[in-house]
């Protein structure tokens, strides 16, 4: 048991690959057809939206920290349109606020969580040649790249990108400038390539499973995965069909989402009305809440993956994990309305919505808990990935409880829209989601490139990380909870009642440049790994699952030989094996 | 490298990949009308009036739409059920007479479209046609969508059937699902729209 072996072993899957087909550089790094590739592309795709919109709040935590200060150099930069003299415009705020959720949510976090790990990981943890419709997979990372492009192009339309939130509510959004109607395109593209990619995943994972995979055999990131493929092929067409209904609002000047007798800067619009706003609302979070979700459930089977593998134990509960998993994809379509209890939509529903709630937290707390509980008693191995793990059970936790308060309908009409909701989910999805999908990065990087990340920089990062998130989020909760509205352009400066929380609005700017210096490290570590980082075996985990009975790189097809799954996927300490791990592909035990 | 069970059927799921495919495809439009037609409800049952489809639609020619969508679904299974008995002839006749009725849908919606203008009936004029234009308009683009796929199979796709004609009969049946989708679409909006 002691340390991986670090001699590069005989690398049989690159010089394999070189005389397997003789592809161009372009249709070997481009416009690729393998969902390894496709995987990476996706991953890098979406690791440089992350970036941006990790920058578009850097921008805005400055005019929070310090409002209407000119901004040294940066704001001469943006231009006399958005920040004249340096001193951001409330247009130019709202701009930035509504395409930071928009990019971090659909181009960011879901592309890397489902698009990049779902397509490399998944196909390798199942023991399958490849995607089940690789062209489709090819055609959805175009589409994704496609709505990133038509999104990133709205920033330089006249009057500037979507400025109604990403929410994108109606009416607001319906009379907004240009820049809204691309985001409704863009949205479109974004749709589509998840269509497609969730149709693969699913067929792929019930058709192409390796001989003696059995359901209960998979390992629970490929649970997770074909939950959340369930939930993006089923949620999302309704907000397909919301931005159609929004595009002819804004196109063919029909009143889906306009009340009658709207006023406008003091004008009675001249729409025919008779629509509803709340429509809008409905049909947005109908996909929008399986869409956490889709935000989580991948990064829960990262996790799972990484503690199993670290901890060096099977994990606690396997199969009430994946009931739980199934069962939060069910909920989660019926608890949308729990994000509308202040619209006046009535108590009856509210009551609904709120007990629906109540009832998804229950799941999601049995998978938190058998992950925690998983590291009893376990051998673990505190490594970068494992880190970036641990690292999210309290993060994620803090995130979830903290959504309790709101899914209660008496204490959310306190906290609704307030800084406090925006503290809750990016606890979910920043310190949780983003922390499981770089432990992810970490642990499948030798798998991807055949070496290993840098394990000082790494700890450098997470540490950074770790510290800096919670200087960013804390706050948040504060500033919420003494009642500072999310959407302040001044961040509650004109609030009498707020002024002693506002001093933690400058903690958490400072976090957040803190946070990004942090990054750097990732960054090299990530580039000079390729290249120059340790070769490693093609176990180097010595972890259980079939990805890693593949070459690294695994070449095109995957597998030199096609692998058999005998056993569970997290045989880990067998009692009475010779080593402390069983993998699935190892015909006899011991 | 070859992917499994393109054409063959795996043994455990007695699937293929196509059929399993087509039938989420299938599910996710069935999310998309459905969000519409939930739309539709909740619009309707927040108005204070509502007009009778008849004052602004022709309900002749929706019906004769209505049975010229149904005999498409009709030739389209028997276009199928050719290639199954193994003859590529009968199949191009069925195959082209489920893309003329395609056609004749078309037309007929143009007519009906270009009376609505004509008597300046406009998406904009009240959220009854807002939605009559946009659900026949997204069913439209699924007709014209399920004609392109037909046609690429009568047409140049119908090569595969000489290399391998399991997995064309496949594919003529995936496309058939679809087509019959976009058929049972708009036997939902005939009444909805026209008589309700």
């Amino acid at each position: 048991m002691g340390p991986e072996p670090a001699v590069a072993r005989h690398r049989e899957g690159a010089a394999h690959e070189a005389h397997h087909e003789e592809l161009g550089f372009l249709w070997k790094y481009v416009f690729s057809t393998d969902h390894k590739t496709i995987g990476i592309q996706y991953a890098i795709t979406g690791l440089l939206f992350l970036l941006f919109g990790f920058g578009l709040m850097m921008l805005m935590r400055w005019q929070l920290a310090y409002p209407q200060s000119a901004l040294p150099w940066l704001g001469a930069l943006l231009g006399e349109a958005r920040m004249p003299g340096g001193t951001m415009l409330p247009e130019f705020y709202n701009e930035l606020g509504a395409m930071h959720g928009t990019i971090m949510v659909f181009l960011g976090v879901v592309p890397l969580g489902v698009g990049g790990f779902g397509n490399f990981v998944l196909p390798l943890q199942i023991g399958a040649p490849d995607m089940a419709f690789p062209r489709i997979n090819m055609a959805s990372y175009w589409s994704y790249f496609a709505g990133g492009v038509v999104m990133l192009g709205s920033f330089f339309v006249p009057g500037g990108a979507a400025q109604s939130g990403w929410t994108s509510y109606a009416p607001l959004s319906v009379i907004a400038g240009t820049g809204q109607t691309w985001w409704l395109i863009g949205m479109v593209f974004l749709i589509t390539s998840s269509l497609l990619g969730s149709i693969n995943f699913i067929v792929t994972t019930i058709q192409l499973r390796a001989p003696g995979l059995s359901y209960f055999r998979l390992p629970f990131f490929v649970w997770a995965q074909l939950v959340t493929s369930f939930l993006l092929l089923l949620a999302f067409p309704p907000l397909e069909g919301a931005a159609f209904l929004q595009l002819m609002d804004r196109i063919a000047n029909t009143s889906f989402f306009l009340p009658s007798g709207l006023v406008v800067s003091g004008q009675v619009l001249g729409a025919t009305g008779g629509g509803n706003p709340l429509l809008w609302q409905h049909l947005f979070w109908f996909l929008a809440h399986p869409e956490v979700y889709v935000l989580i459930l991948p990064a829960l089977g990262i996790v799972a993956e990484v503690v199993a593998n670290n901890s060096r134990r099977p994990l606690f509960g396997y199969r009430p994990m994946v009931y739980s998993v199934i069962f939060v994809g069910f909920m989660s379509f019926i608890v949308w309305a729990h994000h509308m209890f202040i619209t006046g939509m009535g108590t009856t529903m509210a009551t609904f919505f709120q007990t629906t709630t109540m009832i998804i937290s229950i799941p999601s707390v049995v998978i938190l808990t058998a992950l925690i509980v998983s590291l009893w008693g376990g051998s673990i191995r505190y490594n970068t990935p494992m880190l970036f793990a641990l690292g999210f059970l309290p993060m994620f936790g803090i995130g979830g409880l903290t959504g309790l308060p709101l899914g209660l309908t008496a204490s959310d009409i306190h906290l609704h829209d307030t800084y406090y909701v925006i503290g809750h989910f990016h606890y979910v999805v920043a310190p949780g989601s983003l922390f499981a999908l770089f432990a992810g990065i970490y642990y499948w990087f030798p798998k991807a490139t055949g070496r290993a990340m840098s394990e000082l920089l790494g700890k450098i990062h997470f540490w950074g990380s770790l510290v800096f998130m919670n200087v960013i989020f804390l706050p948040f909760l504060l500033i919420g909870l003494a009642g500072v509205s999310r959407r302040l352009y001044d961040g509650g400066a004109s609030y009498a009642h707020a002024q002693h929380v506002l001093p933690w609005n400058e903690v958490s700017s400072i976090g957040a440049w803190c946070l990004a210096l942090f990054q750097i490290p990732f960054i090299v570590n990530f580039f000079w790994s390729v290249f120059r980082g340790r070769r490693v075996s093609e176990n180097p985990w010595e972890a259980t699952t079939l990805e890693w009975a593949a070459p690294s790189p695994p070449p095109h097809g995957n597998f030199l030989r096609l692998p058999e799954a005998h056993r569970g996927p997290y045989e880990y300490s067998v009692p009475g094996a010779a080593r402390d791990y069983l993998p699935q592909w190892e015909p006899s035990g011991a | 490298m070859e992917i499994p069970y393109t054409v063959a059927v795996r043994p455990d799921t007695g699937l293929n990949n196509g059929k399993i495919a087509i039938w989420l495809f299938l599910a996710s439009e069935v999310m998309l009308f459905g969000s519409l037609f939930a739309s539709y409800i909740m619009l309707r049952v927040g108005a204070e009036t509502w007009p009778a489809g008849a004052t602004y639609l022709n309900i002749p020619l929706a019906t004769l739409n209505t049975v010229v969508l149904i005999s498409s679904s009709v030739t389209m299974v028997l276009a199928w059920a050719s290639l199954v008995k193994g003859s590529f002839g009968r199949f191009r006749v069925f195959m082209a007479i489920t893309i003329l009725c395609g056609l004749v849908f078309l037309v007929v919606k143009y007519f009906e479209y270009s009376a609505k203008f004509h008597h300046g009936y406009l998406p904009s004029t009240n959220t009854f046609l807002a939605i009559y234009f946009t659900l026949t308009g997204l069913h439209g683009l699924h007709v014209v969508g399920g004609m392109a796929v037909n046609a690429w199979l009568w047409g140049p796709g119908s090569a595969m059937w000489k290399v391998d004609p399991l997995h064309f009969t496949n594919r003529v049946e995936n496309a058939g699902l679809f087509w019959h989708l976009v058929d049972l679409v708009w036997i939902f909006l005939f009444p909805v729209l026209y008589l309700l």
